[in-house]
């Protein structure tokens, strides 16, 4: 073990994430969400470099429109800063943080690399076709018992299903 | 109370802010527990390896729904003074597809990138840097993608809207449906793991780091590459 703490049972792990979720419904009426976060940050960008294109973009103008408050002051952008200290606080804690790649043994380190960026732009542009990714949707709207959050997670495991053979791989 | 907490003593937005940094640090401790600090952990699901991302997601559904129609059955919450998401039926389906295939080839979603980063993985960074230019490119095209990101509006559809059942049924048949999905990847985990051995580089951190007395389940030069 080298003293590091175990991950959980995933049972337990789930039951205290499930606890998480339900406080956030409590306290603020909102679920979890993580891709929101990343919305906010690439629209901060297009606004460094162009704010009148920016400020008139239907995506993200509703970003711009309060002129007291900054862009990225939003819960979703405190609630991933939450969760970067969280994880932080837990994989220091277990004495697990190591600067690493992992993949598959059939596959370079590079290769997983420039993988790991395209996964990353096909997801970041699914969930804003979907509006919300695996905590936004599918665990939040999962609760709820939201008809389409449920459509989205059976859709999530169908597509990763279907292309998981492809890059095979990348992981076995 | 008639709503949420913030609502119900008129918070002020920093400390409603401050409330979701909390839900935060509790959403990524947990998610770094289960192991998805991780790619090989979320990854393998998909593989019929290890089925922890099921059993943990169908866990903290299950938990939070019944805790969120408890508190509807005794007028503590009702369900829907919360922020309940609409339905888009053809946007939901395609961007989950589309978000699956994403999972798969990055190895992360968007939440469990985050606790991936500080938990030190070079390619969660590459998958975070990922989402902001595939989010960046759909707020670019926004004009040409909006039709889609609409698609179905159905607005707000709950699952015992949709079977014209009192929500007690709905409640009840998604446990049910948990609890049956657990035992069903039992079995498939259980069948895959006996012929094709277990996920190649969490064998090599069991049979490494932590040693069991029985030896490695999968020879080091079999075991996947750290790197």
């Amino acid at each position: 073990m080298n003293g590091r703490t175990r991950f959980w049972n995933p049972y337990a792990a789930g039951f205290a994430l499930g606890l998480v979720l339900l406080a956030s419904f409590v306290l603020t009426g909102r679920g979890l969400g993580a891709s929101g976060t990343f919305k906010h940050i690439g629209a901060e960008i297009v606004h460094e470099a162009d704010p009148t294109y920016a400020e008139d973009n239907l995506n993200i103008a509703s970003y711009f429109a309060s002129p007291g408050r900054h862009s990225l002051n939003d819960w979703i952008v405190w609630l991933s800063f939450g969760a970067a200290l969280g994880g932080a606080a837990a994989v220091l804690s277990a004495r697990r943080f190591k600067v690493e790649t992992i993949h598959g043994p059939r596959i370079t380190r590079e290769s997983r690399w420039i993988l790991a960026v395209a996964g990353g732009v096909i997801s970041g542009f699914a969930a804003q076709i979907a509006r919300g990714c695996t905590s936004g949707q599918a665990l939040t709207g999962g609760a709820q018992l939201a008809l389409g959050s449920w459509v989205f997670m059976f859709s999530v495991f169908g597509g990763a299903y279907a292309f998981a053979w492809i890059v095979r791989k990348e992981w076995i | 109370m008639d709503g949420p907490l913030s609502q119900f003593l008129k918070l002020g937005y920093s400390t409603e802010m401050l409330l979701s940094i909390f839900v935060g640090m509790g959403f990524g401790f947990a998610l770094e527990r289960a192991g998805f600090g991780r790619s090989d952990n979320l990854a393998a699901i998909f593989y019929g390896r290890d089925f922890r991302v099921l059993r943990v997601m169908f866990t903290a559904i299950v938990t939070a729904m019944l805790g969120l129609y408890f508190l509807d059955l005794f007028r503590v919450l009702p369900i829907s003074s919360i922020g309940l998401l609409d339905t888009y039926l053809w946007a939901q389906l395609v961007g989950g597809l589309l978000f699956g295939v994403g999972f798969i080839v990055g190895g992360w979603c968007p939440g469990t990138s985050i606790v991936g980063v500080v938990s030190g993985k070079v390619d969660a960074a590459l998958f975070v840097g990922g989402l902001v230019v595939g989010s960046t490119l759909f707020t670019l095209g926004f004009e040409s993608f909006q039709g889609l990101q609409n698609a179905g509006a159905r607005g707000r559809v709950l699952l015992h809207d949709l079977f014209r059942v009192p929500s007690g049924v709905a409640v009840f048949g998604v446990t049910l449906f948990a609890v049956g999905a657990f035992w069903a990847v039992g079995r498939i985990q259980e069948a895959v793991v006996r012929r094709y051995g277990p996920m190649p580089t969490l064998a090599q951190e069991d049979g490494g780091a932590r040693a069991p007395a029985s030896g490695p389940a999968v020879p080091a030069a079999e075991g996947g590459r750290l790197s």
